[in-house]
């Protein structure tokens, strides 16, 4: 099991032709990632490495009924691809791009709402189901299958844990990056959901960090759906002083809000473990898994 | 990329919102000119920070020689870091009441949030506290923006408490309407993620003045606002102007790096905010102390590595540095071009300490190799190295 995308999953590409569009597909593609489609205006009729390529999304759900879209478009156009791909009946969008300004994200986040179906992003890393199938810039090699659900903020960070529980042994059910930006599509609560429903994920990793209160938000959400399985939360940035903008749009402490300390604090009173280090979590993962399984 | 109260106001006026006529003056001489020409005014020093009336940066005067006394010690006064570098000389008005008006991003709604006091005058922040009752917000639609009925909830809402406004009711709502309309158009049209009138002065005839002006535009959408960017950068009077701020943060800036500087002599460099947060609170950990945050970024070539090492190392406090890279979208091998690029060519001798995994890592761990550079396994065992590295150097 798994959430969200799965072997079943068929990908599109908006951007399929550009640096960085090219370069993941074929990665995804490597990774065993079913991509049925690109989209790249005015470059319709024409393919990527065997993979035809579209000039609408619209055209290429209607030619190769593509469920699941992957953006990496720059910034100035990814609202827009967002918005086109929810029209089209993507049922998940994922939104790579980062520095995406906010308002523009404000409208497409509200227009995939209204439109049903979910986004995932932007400045996000994407998703992946090991085994099965990855949309986004998560590494390969890293990913094995396995009961843990991995959700974070951070990118990179998610990387580490994923590499960190896979050299103890501990495989993903699925492993989802939110992003890092003050307006995002799918928020912690979201994912914890689809986890809360999935038989095979037995313990989860929250990766979060400094700034907003989605951390606080998803220690509520833990709190007053007693979510019941075990999970391990580990926050970056605890050494950051506030006020400054940690490179993430959204990691900044402002006044009282987006301390490392407040996130901790609200994550242990919902019943999370708190992970100092990537080796903390790989070791509480492992204990609560094995508490949990006895 | 904060405006100054002077831009802030020419853009609400633009946008049809009442504000006193007023004068930008760089020279107390222009006050004093500034002063014949409109008679009583306030003399106001523009800079992009809050308090400056507590600091002393807001003098009224009646004549133009107090104009030019006064303008004269404003423009010599540095606020918070930020010198002064001209003032607004601006009419005073007649004032009945003092009230708040504002749009500003809500993370938890994930939306843009209008939000009227009818005590205004003080910081938002603060009536949220001492008095949360006096406060109206509006969420509004992203696509349709506010409603008139929306906005006539909104001020009744936000006069329910202000009983000293009760007979002013209707007249003061059917303005604020008006205004609040224009306000979020200006907001959306410049990418706001601030846009802010404290005080919004009721005069004696009902009117309703911006006597401030707060307008902090998205730097994720400059380039939809390059007019903005020129402006604040030829004046020098915006954040870039300001004297207080670290001069390293400055030059990465124009370099186009997302660098914080810190206080410690380990330079830290990673790919991701998160990652790279975490490579400050390990080093941390292990008893030492960064000098930086610098996040590269996704998807960054080896030129921007080489300039990310360079720009650590302009910080002469540095003693080594610890280069934490997890490649997705960036690419082990063009990190490790980076890295050996900078050190040849800037004859690096300090010790580079590289943890390294992810997309392309055998490449890159390969180039590094070769070009007699280690990297480390785990970014723990990095951070235990480059402490103890930096450390050995300085016994």
């Amino acid at each position: 099991m798994s959430v969200l995308i799965d072997s079943n999953s068929r990908v599109l590409i908006q951007g399929i032709t550009g640096r960085e569009g090219s370069f993941h597909t074929g990665q995804m593609r490597a990774f065993g990632t079913n991509i049925v489609a690109g989209v790249s205006p005015g470059k319709g009729g024409t393919d990527q490495d065997g993979v035809p390529i579209y000039d609408t999304v619209a055209d290429a759900v209607a030619a190769t009924g593509a469920d699941v879209s992957g953006i990496f478009v720059p910034p100035a156009f990814a609202a827009d691809a967002i918005m086109e791909s929810a029209a089209a009946g993507i049922e998940l969008t994922v939104c790579i791009t980062e520095l995406i300004p906010v308002h523009d994200m404000i409208r497409a986040r509200e227009f995939v709402i209204r439109s049903g179906h979910q986004l995932l992003g932007a400045n996000c890393p994407g998703i992946v189901t090991p085994d099965q199938c990855k949309v986004g810039i998560i590494p390969n090699h890293i990913n094995t299958p396995g009961p843990v659900g991995i959700v974070g903020r951070s990118g990179t960070l998610t990387y580490e844990v994923i590499q960190g529980l896979g050299q103890a042994g501990m495989g993903q059910t699925t492993s989802v990056g939110i992003g890092g930006d003050p307006v995002m599509g799918l928020s912690f609560p979201d994912v914890l959901r689809r986890f809360a429903d999935d038989p095979e994920t037995r313990a989860v990793v929250l990766i979060g960090e400094i700034g907003g209160s989605d951390e606080e938000n998803a220690a509520t959400w833990i709190r007053d759906t007693g979510f019941d399985k075990p999970v391990v939360a580990f926050i970056s940035g605890r050494t950051a002083p506030p006020g400054k903008r940690m490179g993430h749009a959204g990691a900044i402490i402002s006044g009282n809000t987006g301390s490392a300390q407040s996130k901790i604090d609200a994550l242990l009173a919902a019943g999370a473990e708190i992970a100092d280090t990537i080796e903390d979590v790989v070791r509480l993962t492992a204990v609560s898994l094995g508490k949990h399984s006895g | 990329m904060k405006l100054l109260e002077y831009q802030a106001k020419h853009r609400f006026a633009a946008a049809g919102i009442s504000v006193p006529p007023g004068r930008l003056a760089r020279t107390p001489e222009e006050a004093a000119a500034a002063a014949r020409e409109l008679g009583r005014v306030a003399v106001k020093a523009q800079v992009p920070i809050g308090g400056r009336g507590k600091a002393g940066g807001i003098a009224v005067v009646d004549t133009p020689e107090e104009a030019q006394r006064e303008a004269a010690r404003i423009l010599a006064m540095d606020i918070r870091g930020y010198p002064v570098r001209s003032v607004w000389c601006e009419t005073g008005l007649s004032i009945d009441a003092e009230l708040y008006l504002g749009i500003t991003l809500d993370r938890d709604r994930r939306r843009l949030v209008i939000i009227f006091s009818a005590a205004g005058g003080m910081e938002i922040e603060q009536v949220a506290v001492e008095a949360p009752e006096r406060i109206a917000k509006l969420w509004p639609d992203p696509f349709a923006g506010p409603q008139p009925y929306e906005i006539r909830q909104l001020a009744f809402a936000g006069l329910a408490h202000a009983s000293e406004l009760r007979d002013r009711g209707p007249k003061l709502v059917s303005t604020l309407v008006g205004l609040t309309t224009r306000l979020y158009a200006v907001a959306t049209s410049l990418d706001a993620l601030t846009c802010e009138i404290n005080p919004l002065v009721l005069t004696p005839d009902g009117m309703l003045v911006a006597a401030d002006g707060k307008l902090e535009i998205d730097e994720n959408a400059e380039y939809r606002h390059r007019d903005i960017a020129e402006e604040l950068a030829r004046d020098e009077t915006g954040e870039d102007g300001r004297s207080g701020e670290d001069p390293f943060e400055v030059e990465a800036r124009k370099r186009g790096l997302t660098y914080v500087h810190l206080d410690g002599d380990i330079g830290c460099i990673g790919n991701g905010a998160g990652l790279t947060m975490n490579t400050l609170d390990l080093v941390k950990q292990h008893g030492g102390e960064p000098a930086n945050f610098l996040d590269i970024g996704g998807g960054a070539n080896a030129e921007r590595v080489r300039d990310a090492l360079e720009m650590v190392l302009l910080d002469p406090k540095v003693r080594g540095v610890f280069i934490n890279i997890f490649g997705g979208i960036t690419r082990g091998d063009e990190v490790a071009r980076g890295i050996i690029a900078a050190r040849d060519q800037l004859h690096i001798t300090k010790p580079l300490v590289v943890r390294m995994t992810g997309t392309m890592e055998e490449e890159g761990r390969r180039l590094l190799e070769a070009a007699g550079i280690v990297p480390a396994k785990t970014a723990t065992e990095a951070a235990a190295t480059i402490v103890a590295l930096t450390r050995e150097g300085s016994s």
